[in-house]
């Protein structure tokens, strides 16, 4: 149960942004390439340093330790890292339902990070994620490498998760049919300046 | 000391090893190994730099004064922080790149001297030089070797696996929970020629210090304590030494978001290592 709002972010890259997204909605956003959707979230991550404010329900981001926000308002980026060999070692606390909604089978944890698809390891570093149980997700093109089969495992995982526990989603897309399917509110980012698309 | 069975060197002896020497470097030479120059630059400098120490440990010994002991100590310490400075790849900006090395050592080595002197070895005066500066010496060389390499893997590899770090911080890790595996990396790195020598002395290798002493007519069973001392005393500042450094960089690694700023690592282009 959580709403997500910025007031006027300002970072690198990120020219004064405000946004709100309601409980368990999910808003998205969308631009050329180098116009900052990945800077904006990782500002809004607390990832790279920001001016203005972010709000997690009545809560501002000030009275959060930087991990702790982190936990909360998660970034899940474009391409994954992982640190360890295997699947495995990463999997603390990983919900078996995810792994099946995703496509995969339990004996996934013990493959090998480095013979992972980048497909599979965008679907995985998902399951990772959700795995903290954060408040909100902010999604960086979750489904650039993904057919279409999975892009719509990954779209039902994530709309799953807003409607069990209210969380809400701000969803980079590049693909605008995506956008309609997944987001209520829509976003415009060009050069660094967020504006609504409703408002064009 | 027994100086009736101490052999003393003539300059001849001296130069029949320093030949040695030439003639690896006329072989570096013949082979184009690229490595004469260095040797024969190295050979010189350790030349005037142990002739000058002698001389000054002349000096030194003779007046005793503390403040000239305090005065060799801090010029011995600020060499051995530039350095490890001087070996890194990536130091980090400002003040910190040679302020997190130095204050390591100071902390370990100075203080592991003084628990020596004051504790193990009681000379009178506790700062007599005679072993306060090889003491410290001896700490200060293997400690600055230690936190050297220390560093130089944190700093590596923070910015090789800046991605990993974020990916984790992302998941909401602390700096530390983040930054560990490769902390973890960068201590035992710095702690592997300390470990390796205690592992092998006596059976492989003679320490260099307990051979100088058997040469200069010490009893084995004597060098062979002090040897363990000096063993002993390196471990630990070497360990202490090296936790500090490492501590103290990654906390500069990170800012009180918890958040990585690599931008306050530098590439130091002079330094040796991988291009």
């Amino acid at each position: 149960m959580s709403r997500l709002r910025v007031d006027r972010l300002t970072a690198h890259g990120v020219l004064g942004a405000c946004l709100e997204v309601e409980q368990g909605a999910c808003s998205a956003i969308h631009g050329p390439s180098g116009s900052g959707k990945t800077l904006l979230l990782r500002a809004i991550a607390d990832l790279d340093e920001a001016d203005g404010e972010v709000w997690l329900d009545e809560a501002p981001r000030s009275t959060f330790s930087g991990p702790g926000w982190r936990r909360q308002v998660m970034y899940l980026a474009a391409e994954s890292h992982w640190w360890e060999q295997t699947v495995g070692p990463h999997a603390v606390n990983w919900r078996t339902d995810d792994l099946d909604a995703l496509g995969f089978d339990r004996d996934v944890l013990g493959w090998d990070i480095e013979r992972l698809s980048s497909g599979e390891r965008q679907r995985l570093a998902l399951a990772r994620a959700l795995a903290h149980e954060p408040s909100a997700l902010l999604l960086d093109e979750p489904t650039a490498n993904l057919d279409a089969a999975n892009t719509g495992r990954v779209e039902r995982v994530i709309a799953d998760w807003r409607e069990a526990g209210g969380g809400c989603v701000l969803w980079v897309s590049h693909d605008p049919a995506q956008r309609i399917r997944v987001a209520g509110r829509q976003y415009h980012l060009f050069n660094g300046s967020l504006s609504p698309d409703d408002a064009d | 000391m027994q100086t009736d069975t101490l052999i003393a060197l003539s300059p001849l002896d001296l130069g029949l090893a320093a030949s040695l020497v030439l003639a690896l470097a006329a072989l570096s030479w013949q082979l184009r190994l690229g490595i004469g120059r260095r040797m024969l630059v190295a050979a010189l400098r350790s030349t005037l730099q142990l002739l000058l120490l002698g001389l000054v440990l002349k000096g030194l010994f003779n007046s005793a004064s503390p403040w000239l002991v305090a005065a060799l100590a801090t010029v011995m310490l600020g060499v051995a922080g530039y350095e490890v400075m001087a070996r890194q790849r990536y130091r980090l900006r400002g003040a910190w790149g040679y302020g997190a090395g130095t204050l390591s050592m100071f902390l370990s080595s100075f203080s592991i001297t003084l628990l020596a002197l004051l504790t193990v070895l009681q000379p009178v005066p506790w700062y007599a030089p005679q072993y306060a500066i090889p003491l410290l010496g001896m700490l200060l060389g293997n400690t600055m070797n230690g936190i050297a390499v220390a560093l130089d893997s944190l700093t590596r590899q923070t910015l090789e696996k800046r991605h990993q770090i974020e990916a984790r911080l992302a998941l909401g890790y602390t700096a530390t929970e983040a930054i560990e595996h490769i902390r973890r990396d960068a201590l035992r790195a710095g702690l592997i020629p300390i470990v390796n020598s205690m592992t092998t002395a006596g059976i492989v290798s003679l320490p260099g210090m307990m051979t100088g002493q058997i040469l200069a007519g010490s009893p084995p069973m004597e060098a062979a304590k002090y040897q363990l001392l000096i063993l002993f005393l390196i471990a630990a500042g070497t360990g202490l030494g090296s936790v500090a450094a490492v501590m103290i960089a990654s906390q500069r690694l990170f800012d009180v978001r918890s958040r990585l700023r690599r931008e306050r690592l530098s590439p130091h282009l002079h330094a040796p290592g991988h291009g």
